[in-house]
């Protein structure tokens, strides 16, 4: 799990990373090329699965990277940050 | 012992509901593996396999995304739960998971599913965090409904058992226990639970003994285990030894003679040594229940739990549905009382109808009972127009759950009125003229019972609720089950304010609660001023006859006694004194 890019954010939202925020951004992360990872705390997790995401437990303020492998996208990772930045609109 | 194959293991809840029991054990657990076939796929067999799977995920989608199209507007939140369990169909977690299980293990698909699950599930279980740890049951549904497709027939499921088996459960729905039949369970072992609650009641119903609160039952007792439940000294022996099992055999057989002869004599009114006469009603939540309250005696129902008809379908049932339950009950109690409460939806059936974004971190101090139906007048009146049209039948009293001041009452009085209005108006036949109670069991209405008096014609006390909210004791809780004490100081006080302000008022007090159903409380409540009884219907033999040795005209000294008391314990110690040998010459009668 060689990240190609990765960027380093606080989880905003009141609720933290539950069900609907991480159904989100596994829906988000499915449509990139390659793999795209969530770490916290050393821990990784599969952006994909929402259960994987889930595992991590990040409650409101929580810092955590996301990272993709693949530079084609490059794109998926602007729109996750974007979702992550705005609270997942919550 | 040596020749004995497993040691004897004595396991202590709380008991359920009394009777001892032996039998073999049946684990109801949706990972049991009775529950799931296990075999080896052959290699060419293998794509098959995992097309099986495909499909059975495919159908699981199909049939929650029907239900979440056919989910009302209202309870749209209720909908995202399963949008999320769409989501987990697919989650790699879970279905690329069992796939490669498939593949490179060659086995079945619902072996690969439940292996899948059992990696995942425990990760969430084991988290500190309450929403996280609930996400477990997420994944326990998702996985069910695609193992439901995969075994070509519903999951597991109680009223599919065949055998004399004793269940042996993590817990217990409200759902569940009531498909429980009579005939093939003979008990009822639970991990949670407590006495006063649901699955309980159920078990106390249907007669089945019952200890709860184990904590562990089901890592400790395997399916086909002989165990021995004993559900009034709320202990389960697992793998009793010869002379353990003749031991209880024949408490068994004691408990059953006493049972019959209990039975017998119930039908004589309760009359105390004084000559006044207490009546002691029954409480049901099934209209088949009335049977019951008849065979043992019951003068009549003193609580009618109206909520069963409600979570026991998608939606809500008309009028027409209510008023023909409600008849059913009143033409077999003819002119006997029939005390309709009405619907008390609360924290643990509260599921499908509040919708999700109600999600409520305190369901016991939440939107239950009375505050729902206020919020929904058009379900409150629908269900006041059927109570009201089958008093025509019968002797009806209507009490009002959850009552905690008096604009609750003013409130309701006005949805009656125009209930009764508009059957009026429809020219269809009602009766506006029957008694209006409460329930007592917040704080606050003991509190203001005088300026409640003046508004109703009875009361009614819930002890589990009025245990609950004045002693802040969640009584589903098995760490301070032991703490919901109706022996309280604080709950005799109550009970005796509200009778005092009853009498003072012309307002009979009566009591529905779990503590009207246990004899030995009979002499402190006719102490209080309790005017009525109504209790599980097997518990109206043995408080009958409790009456009939209580002299009213000489409990002063004894109350005097009870109310200086400081503590639970002593107040039982005191009673059992005064008491116990009654009670106890009834029960060994």
């Amino acid at each position: 799990m060689k990240a190609a890019h990765s960027r380093t954010l606080q989880i905003v939202n009141d609720l933290g990373l539950h069900a609907r925020s991480a159904a989100q951004l596994a829906k988000l992360a499915a449509e990139a090329a390659g793999s795209v990872w969530i770490m916290k705390n050393g821990d990784t997790a599969d952006a994909t699965s929402m259960l994987d995401v889930l595992t991590l437990a990040c409650p409101k303020g929580s810092t955590i990277t996301v990272g993709i492998e693949d530079e084609a996208d490059i794109e998926t990772l602007d729109r996750i940050e974007a979702l992550i930045r705005r609270g997942f609109g919550e | 012992m040596e020749n004995q194959k497993s040691k004897e293991i004595i396991l202590k809840g709380i008991g359920g509901s009394p009777g001892i029991c032996i039998g073999k054990a049946y684990l109801v657990d949706k990972e049991g593996v009775d529950v799931v076939k296990t075999y080896m796929v052959r290699e060419a067999a293998l794509p098959a396999e995992v097309n099986r799977f495909r499909t059975a995920v495919k159908k699981a989608r199909e049939s929650l995304r029907g239900i979440i199209d056919s989910t009302p507007e209202e309870f749209r939140q209720h909908a995202q739960i399963l949008e999320t369990h769409m989501l987990l169909l697919e989650d790699k977690m879970l279905f690329d998971r069992t796939i490669e299980m498939i593949e490179s293990e060659h086995i079945n698909a619902e072996w690969a599913l439940k292996k899948a699950v059992s990696l995942v599930k425990p990760i969430f279980e084991n988290m500190s965090d309450d929403y996280l740890k609930q996400r477990a049951e997420d994944i326990t549904h998702v996985s069910d409904r695609i193992m439901e497709n995969l075994v070509g027939g519903d999951p597991f499921n109680i009223a599919r058992i065949d055998k004399q088996v004793i269940l042996v459960a993590r817990d217990l729905s409200p759902a569940e226990t009531s498909q429980i039949q009579l005939e093939r369970i003979k008990g009822f072992v639970t991990n949670r639970g407590g006495k006063a609650s649901h699955t309980s009641i159920i078990a106390r119903t249907l007669e089945i003994p019952a200890v709860l609160g184990v904590g562990n039952a089901t890592l400790k007792i395997k399916n086909d285990d002989i165990i021995i439940v004993d559900g009034k000294a709320g202990i389960v022996v697992v793998n009793p030894t010869e002379q353990t099992l003749l031991a209880a055999e024949e408490r068994r057989e004691q408990y059953e003679r006493q049972k019959a002869l209990m039975v017998r004599i119930s039908h004589l009114p309760a009359q105390t040594k004084d000559g006044i006469r207490i009546p002691v009603m029954g409480n049901i939540e099934l209209p088949e229940e009335v049977v019951t309250v008849l065979d043992h005696g019951g003068d009549g129902i003193g609580l009618y739990r109206t909520e069963f008809q409600y979570l026991s379908r998608p939606d809500f049932p008309d009028e027409e549905a209510l008023f023909e339950n409600y008849k059913d009950v009143i033409d077999v109690m003819g002119e006997r009382p029939v005390t309709i409460r009405t619907l008390d939806i609360n924290g643990d059936k509260a599921v499908n109808f509040i919708p999700d974004n109600f999600q409520e971190l305190n369901p016991a101090l939440g939107l239950r009972a009375i505050r729902y139906c206020l919020l929904k007048p058009e379900i409150f009146k629908t269900q006041l127009r059927a109570i009201l049209r089958a008093a025509v039948h019968g002797n009806v009293r209507i009490l009002i759950p959850m009552i905690s001041g008096g604009d609750e009452v003013d409130q309701t009085i006005r949805l009656i009125d125009e209930a009764a209005e508009s059957l009026e108006k429809e020219g269809i036949p009602y009766n506006r003229d029957i008694p209006l109670g409460i329930m007592i069991e917040v704080p606050s209405a003991v509190i203001t019972a005088d300026i409640l008096a003046e508004k109703v014609s009875f009361f009614s006390i819930g002890t589990n609720d009025l245990i609950q909210y004045t002693l802040a004791i969640d009584r589903g809780n098995r760490h301070v089950a032991h703490l919901h004490q109706p022996l309280h100081p604080a709950i005799l006080r109550m009970i005796k304010r509200t009778c005092e302000v009853g009498r003072e008022k012309g307002v009979r007090t009566y009591m529905c609660g779990e503590m009207a159903g246990e004899p030995l409380y009979a002499p402190i409540l006719l102490g209080l001023g309790v005017d009525e009884l109504s209790m599980n219907p097997q518990a109206i033999p043995m408080v009958k006859n409790a009456i009939r040795s209580i002299n009213t005209a000489d409990m002063d000294a004894f109350m005097d006694e009870v109310m200086r008391l400081t503590t639970p314990d002593e107040i039982q110690l005191l009673l059992e004194r005064d008491f116990g040998s009654v009670v106890s010459a009834i029960e060994s009668a």
